[in-house]
């Protein structure tokens, strides 16, 4: 066996846990309540379009997109619009949100066709991304980047590679996995679909060592499509980082400050593409995601196909309730999730996992000095210094901190991870990235 | 032997003489004239390189001065009114005189009003939890309590109170350089007028929310039902975004908005106890808190009997533990 493609720069292996890898997904029951924020993207906030009292059935528009970078949202259940209310959400902070309380019926949106159509269509560059815009698809991998835009390939430039992301290299998390081995063909579909559109010849989808049974489920299916190819990689962190990935997969650095397009590729993750192909085949819009509901003391870790707007609180409890030992309920996987700070806030496009966290793994540790022991220099994957970024964050040297490239930090958390002294390396950085965001607005409007 | 002696006394001083007449040379050339005026100033001058004049330090404000021959715009809040006097006389230009300004706290969520629902664990910066949650009391603009404006302060002015896990400010210490004005991550802090006698009045909160999610939150947050606008003579409060603000400027010290507030947001500060009101000057416009006097209810009851045709009461119908008694006398 040939050795395993991965990036050349840094990378941790953390504890992989994926305890919920052999559980099926399993249809989530539709809630009572569903609390739907108009903000589950990166880019501006969905403009409202309903009003309270009004009835609303499963897949209709409920807010539209507004302006190039943002996304639709859709109600995700039937039933009548109880209010437009605020809610703290994943982000900590009170956001706007539509409630809808359920009806007894379930009524789909007449243009949805809920089973699979089994059909080979032909669609226009066009017809698909509008159908993606129309859709609300945005990346489903976690950073809810609206997708039509990162398909909207601009001029000059050609897509000679369409990547799709099947790493999950985050521990815990299997949704991606699961999904993978369930739903290939979907996935496979949505891929040539994209291809399509963005003129490619060449699709490669990438998969961690460590989900053998995906790499060969989906190879198996591939052999029907043309041009796409799967690719094990090494098991290391933060291979599902976009550039990380399209150094390990063909060897190419995106420049500093630049998208993927610039080096000739789109990056997608497997679960957009599996919402490309539901919009496209079906004309169902991105109403419900793949959510990996896990942890050490969780008495069932599982995955669930769940609406959007389902409370947390109840994926919690059809696991079998909260554990005692629990400290911290993490948004998303260990490294770069975050915790929650209102148990009811609702799943979003954007949550991949909910992972609760015992009280011995969760705490942290006193932090110590700085013994320049460069671990975090070695783990970088961006080939930073995040000694030296902490430092100057830490001295409000942002101009300097700017020159050392901490626009380029990922967040990925692996200096955190792997510091000896337990110095709060990435919080810092975090700040610090703030406050450089702060001072490049202030020199543009200058 | 001698010839070693001369041959070396006579080389080093011809290097040093050539020395010298090259140092003096550039010495000449490259003179740096500086007005002698910039050392007297910076002399005078705190020497806290605060940065709460707008200036780079302490030197960098006396070259502005120095270099723009005017007052317009330079004022140094360490030293005050006093200390701009003084540079004036060796500028010889007049200083304006500018109120003292002391920095406020803009909110009460104290542990009490505003109970935590969760832990924080992260690092112990007010600016890192800011990206990351509301707050432990819910509030998202309410007082992390991490301490950002304790590290920024040069004049260790500032200290999280234990009790409440808010900050406090030193009226002495403070010097209003707005250093933790800007390091606030949530513009809590803001520099207000010092006051007569340091009495101040003022909103203390900032929470833009809907009455009833604010409330929520905190119970002393300011639920914008606007009582105090109406109750304000001097039209100094301003309601805007669910949120009354007092203008320092306009308001002239009478708080009768303080027993209206049914949240107890409006605060009150340096006022005299109600103890001292039977000695002070009959001439003063007085006020009574009610709930101090019905610890003397004696005193009161003379007090108002006393002035029986110029007393006026008002009750505050909402929060009978805050309700206030006006008294004027003359």
């Amino acid at each position: 066996m040939s050795i395993l493609k991965t990036f050349k720069l840094g990378g941790i292996h953390p504890k992989e846990g994926k305890l919920s890898a052999n559980s099926p997904i399993k249809n989530f029951p539709l809630p009572k309540t569903v609390y739907i924020p108009v903000s589950q993207h990166i880019g501006a906030p969905a403009t409202v379009l309903v009003a309270k009292g009004e009835n609303v059935k499963t897949g209709q528009l409920i807010a539209k997109g507004e302006g190039f970078i943002s996304a639709n949202i859709h109600s995700s259940i039937t039933g009548k619009i109880a209010k437009i209310d605020e809610i703290v959400d994943s982000s900590g902070y009170p956001k706007k949100v539509i409630v809808i309380d359920r009806a007894d019926e379930e009524i789909w949106c007449d243009n949805i066709s809920d089973s699979d159509p089994n059909t080979t269509k032909e669609f226009s560059p066009e017809e698909v991304k509008q159908k993606m815009r129309e859709a609300g698809i945005v990346g489903l991998g976690g950073a809810t980047f609206p997708s039509h835009v990162k398909m909207s390939v601009p001029e000059g430039k050609t897509a000679e590679y369409l990547i799709i992301n099947g790493v999950e290299c985050e521990p815990y998390l299997t949704s991606d996995h699961r999904l993978m081995l369930e739903k290939g063909d979907e996935i496979l579909k949505g891929i040539s679909i994209m291809m399509k559109t963005l003129n490619t010849k060449k699709a490669l989808i990438g998969i961690e060592n460590n989900k053998k049974d995906a790499i060969e489920h989906l190879q198996k299916l591939s052999k029907n499509y043309s041009g796409v190819e799967v690719v094990p990689l090494k098991v290391q962190y933060p291979q599902g980082g976009e550039k990380q990935l399209i150094d390990a997969l063909i060897k190419r650095e995106v420049p500093s400050g630049k998208l993927p397009i610039e080096v000739g590729c789109v990056v997608q993750n497997v679960g957009t593409a599996f919402a490309v192909y539901e919009a496209l085949y079906k004309n169902k819009p991105l109403i419900e995601r793949v959510v990996t509901v896990t942890g050490d003391s969780v008495k069932e870790p599982s995955n669930f196909l769940v609406r959007i707007g389902t409370p947390i609180e109840s994926l919690i409890e059809a696991v079998g309730g909260l554990p005692e030992t629990v400290a911290k309920v993490i948004n998303g996987g260990p490294m770069m999730g975050k915790a929650l700070s209102n148990l009811s806030a609702p799943v979003t496009k954007g949550t991949s996992g909910i992972l609760l966290i015992d009280k011995k793994e969760a705490s942290r540790k006193t932090s110590k000095n700085c013994i320049r022991c460069a671990r975090c220099t070695m783990v970088c994957p961006m080939g930073l210094a995040p000694y030296l970024l902490e430092n100057l964050a830490n001295r409000k040297l942002f101009e300097s901190s700017e020159k050392e490239g901490i626009m380029d930090c990922i967040e990925c958390g692996s200096c955190s991870y792997t510091c000896p002294a337990n110095r709060p390396l990435l919080d810092i950085i975090r700040v610090g990235k703030g406050e450089v965001n702060t001072l490049r607005r202030k020199r543009v409007q200058k | 032997m001698d010839t070693i002696i001369v041959a070396s006394l006579v080389s080093l001083g011809g290097i040093g003489f050539f020395a010298a007449v090259l140092l003096f040379g550039a010495a000449k050339k490259f003179k740096v004239e500086e007005d002698p005026k910039i050392d007297e100033v910076n002399e005078i001058l705190p020497s806290a390189n605060c940065g709460g004049c707008g200036y780079a330090g302490c030197r960098n404000f006396a070259e502005g001065i120095v270099k723009n021959r005017s007052l317009d715009g330079f004022f140094c809040p360490v030293g005050g009114n006093e200390l701009m006097k003084q540079i004036a006389e060796i500028m010889g230009l007049t200083a304006q005189e500018k109120e003292p300004m002391v920095a406020v706290v803009r909110c009460s969520g104290s542990f009490k009003n505003s109970p935590a629902k969760n832990q924080f664990d992260g690092v112990s910066s007010c600016k890192s939890a800011h990206m990351l949650y509301a707050g432990p009391g819910g509030c998202p603009n309410g007082c992390l309590g991490l301490g950002d404006c304790v590290t920024s302060c040069p004049f260790d002015a500032i200290k999280i109170s234990s009790e409440t896990g808010l900050p406090i400010v030193d009226e002495e210490k403070c010097t209003a350089c707005n250093n933790c004005v800007v390091a606030c991550p949530r513009s809590i802090i803001e520099l207000r007028n010092k006051g007569k006698k340091n009495k101040r009045v003022f909103v203390s909160c900032i929470n833009k929310e809907k009455g009833a999610v604010a409330k929520k939150n905190c119970s002393a947050a300011c639920i914008g039902c606007g009582k105090c606008v109406k109750e304000c003579p001097f039209d100094a409060i301003v309601l805007e975004n669910n949120l009354a603000y007092i203008d320092f400027e306009k308001c002239k010290l009478c708080k009768k908005c303080v027993p209206v507030c049914p949240t107890g947001a409006i605060l009150a500060i340096n006022f005299p106890e109600p103890k001292k009101i039977e000695s002070t000057d009959k001439k003063e416009k007085i006020e009574l808190n009610k709930k101090d006097s019905l610890n003397t209810p004696n005193s009161t009851q003379k007090n108002m009997n006393n002035n029986e045709n110029k007393t006026k009461a008002s009750d505050s119908e909402n929060n009978s533990d805050k309700k206030e008694l006006v008294v004027e006398e003359k």
